[in-house]
């Protein structure tokens, strides 16, 4: 069923559709519409399930972490400080193989309170075990909460999973989303029956003391999980399109074949991407679009085979790890490496805090590249 | 006569906590557990923070007490069950136990938002706070349980803690849940009767159980029974429950004795004046008579 949504009711609606029977949540802008959307779901009977109104974003994430220990579906979003609260209670999820889903609207950190698009939240949680999609519409957003799910709950992955949507940019605008019926959805995802619960029946201790002996081989089990997921990503979302009309994978190359400009993007900026893709092809340059849609696990084998034949390697970060540079550029490169393809790279810094990545911001930065230093950062419109 | 033979049978035989676990020779707070889990039987799922317990019940992949144990981050112990127990619901199981176990560090410092949200949703939940009066897991430093007088490290003997311990249970009683009750490891059919009526309450019941820590205290862990005895017959810790806001005084010593004896079976007050050790006895039994008055006009 074809309806218009924001993208925040986008996220409530996938988790809905995905039949989650438990969710908490604390309110933090511009994740706010998913939380009160959601409450009325239950409210009105409309989505079975427990709302638990926690007093943190922490306790949020604790309190699934309980009930998805329990055997129970569970849900949560967040955004920005809100993400940063649960650093702690994300490794926990990850490293107890706790499918659980939330959906993170991708919001600017403070000081410098700021409200606006920006995905330095989720970028400083890189590291915590979770898988990452970046949503580039709502439809995707809503797509993929359903998909993660599956994903996430394959026996040999057993990994949380966090889905990014931009501030504003998605939360709070409107578009198109069609709807997936109840009974079409359990048939692609079955109701959750984990392996390993906390059950009175076949009591177990989970996450004891562990000693040197154990540790590292229970890190080495979620490097084969990340593996295992990185080929699920790909055949969910062809097994989604078969049957939904849709199709998704961890990257998604446009008129890449003849480019010799090669953007990387992720996020809404990647809509727009491809937008400038179509014009600066009228102006006669030759330039395609790779958008990252997953960036944990690290799609390195995909985006070798979209680079290997471009000249250059231009790489959009809304997002700066202090000291470096932006944390997309930083594995791109990485990846190139890995195939011995040395190319031209430039390290494009725009959008922060919410300012606006415009076709013609798109086209700065392509231009950029032509007349600059390759192999180094640039701060595009940054004022001095 | 009759009456206390019938208490002495109050007590299951059915032994949760097996030998093998790692507490320390004379630990209160593994005592608390195996009493608490007589009490509460095997349909139960126990959440544990960082503290003692988090090791005492065994490293992976070992476990003492046979029942469902989910190990969770220090100040989650709270929101954890909360989860559990309010998703067991979601998928229509009613009859599970759900308790959170932590220590005093857990529970009076970094964990007390989570348990303050979880009371204030009066989810269903049992929370027991084993109270060893410091962080013992990382090696004895002051707590907000801590009391006025004790050394830890980080109130070493110069610097000994000065101020009162806080009053969590006040705290707990101002959020209005069902029941609250303290218990000491010294009465075992007092405390196991309270974990069965806060079994079949409905709600946040919040047991404060006093567990002396030979290691932490500088005891005799031969002493821990006795001091948790003592303790209760000195008015420092009175057993009483608040049921919906009731008041009730369970122990009311005869002649409460001065707590000198008390204080010379403890290395961490091994240093404090005379002139402490009166302000400390006055403070407990000006405390002990707000108790009976709250149970005078709240009873
Ligand atoms: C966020 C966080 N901070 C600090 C610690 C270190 N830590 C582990 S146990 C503990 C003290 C526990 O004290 P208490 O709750 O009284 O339990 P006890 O060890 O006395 O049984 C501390 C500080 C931790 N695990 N997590
Ligand atoms: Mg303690």
């Amino acid at each position: 069923m074809k309806t218009v949504m924001n993208g925040d009711f986008a996220a409530s609606y996938g988790a809905m559709t995905s039949d989650v029977k438990f969710v908490a949540a604390y309110p933090i802008t511009p994740q706010t519409l998913i939380v009160e959307k959601l409450s009325e779901l239950v409210a009105d009977g409309e989505l079975d399930a427990s709302f638990v109104k926690v007093e943190s974003e922490h306790s949020a994430m604790a309190a699934c972490i309980g009930a998805q220990a329990a055997g129970i579906r569970t849900f949560t979003a967040t955004s920005s400080q809100g993400l940063l609260l649960m650093c702690e209670v994300l490794h926990w999820a990850a490293r107890a193989r706790l499918p659980i889903v939330l959906a993170n609207v991708n919001r600017a950190i403070a000081p410098g309170w700021s409200i606006w698009a920006d995905a330095q939240d989720s970028i400083s949680q890189r590291d915590t075990g979770w898988m990452q999609v970046y949503a580039e519409n709502n439809q995707d957003v809503y797509d993929s909460i359903l998909m993660a799910y599956k994903i996430a709950e394959d026996n040999d992955v057993l990994l949380p999973m966090m889905v990014n949507l931009d501030a504003f940019f998605l939360s709070h605008t409107s578009e198109v989303v069609d709807l997936i019926d109840n009974d079409k959805a359990k048939e692609f995802l079955p109701a959750y029956d984990p392996e390993y619960k906390l059950d009175p029946n076949n009591p177990r201790a989970f996450g004891a003391l562990t000693s040197p002996e154990h540790y590292f081989e229970f890190t080495y089990k979620m490097f084969e999980a990340m593996e295992v997921a990185k080929k699920k990503i790909t055949q969910v979302g062809k097994e989604f399109g078969d049957i939904f009309g849709r199709y998704y994978d961890m990257t998604e190359s446009y008129k890449i074949d003849d480019a010799e400009t090669v953007l990387v993007t992720f996020g809404t900026i990647a809509g727009t991407a491809k937008e400038s893709v179509d014009r600066l092809r009228k102006e006669g340059k030759k330039v395609g679009n790779l958008k990252i849609r997953v960036f944990r696990p690290f799609p390195t084998e995909q985006i070798i085979d979209a680079l290997k034949n471009a000249k250059r390697v231009v790489v959009i970060d809304r997002d700066y790890s202090y000291g470096n540079e932006g944390a997309f550029y930083t594995e791109i490169k990485g990846a190139l490496y890995d195939a011995n393809l040395r190319i031209d790279t430039y390290g494009m810094i725009a959008g922060l805090g919410g300012r606006d990545v415009s076709t013609a911001v798109i086209k700065e930065i392509v231009e950029k590249a032509e007349t600059s230093e390759p192999n180094k950062t640039y701060f595009i419109g940054v004022k001095r | 006569m009759n009456e206390k033979k019938e208490l002495r049978l109050s007590i299951p035989k059915e032994e949760v906590l097996q030998p093998g676990h790692l507490a320390c020779q004379g630990c209160g707070a593994s005592l608390a557990m195996r009493y608490a889990l007589k009490a509460l039987g095997r349909d139960i799922i126990v959440d544990i923070p960082a503290c003692c317990w988090a090791v005492i019940d065994g490293p992976f992949p070992y476990s003492a007490t046979n029942i469902p144990i989910y190990h969770t981050a220090f100040e989650t112990a709270a929101a954890v069950a909360s989860g559990v127990s309010n998703g067991l619901k979601a998928i229509g199981n009613d009859h599970t136990t759900v308790m959170a176990w932590a220590g005093d560090g857990g529970t009076f410092d970094i964990g007390i938002q989570a348990l303050s949200g979880a009371a204030e949703r009066n989810d269903d939940i049992i929370y027991t706070v084993y109270d060893n009066e410091a962080y013992m897991n990382t090696g004895i430093q002051r707590s907000s349980a801590t009391p006025h007088g004790a050394w830890t490290t980080t109130t070493p003997v110069k610097h000994y803690r000065k101020g009162w311990k806080k009053d969590l249970d006040s705290i707990m009683v101002a959020h209005g849940i069902p029941y609250l009750a303290t218990a000491s490891i010294a009465y075992p059919e007092d405390m196991i009767k309270k974990y069965l009526k806060a079994q079949k309450i409905k709600g946040t019941k919040f047991i404060h159980v006093y567990a002396p820590c030979p290691t932490g205290w500088k005891s005799d862990p031969a002493m821990t029974i006795h001091l948790a005895k003592m303790v209760v017959e000195t008015n420092i810790f009175p057993l009483y429950e608040v049921e919906n806001g009731k008041y009730k005084i369970n122990i009311k010593p005869k002649n409460r004795k001065p707590l000198d004896e008390y204080l010379a079976m403890q290395g961490r007050f091994k240093h404090l004046p005379q002139e402490e050790i009166e302000y400390l006895q006055k403070t407990f039994d000006e405390k002990w008579e707000i108790l009976l008055k709250k149970e005078e006009h709240f009873g």
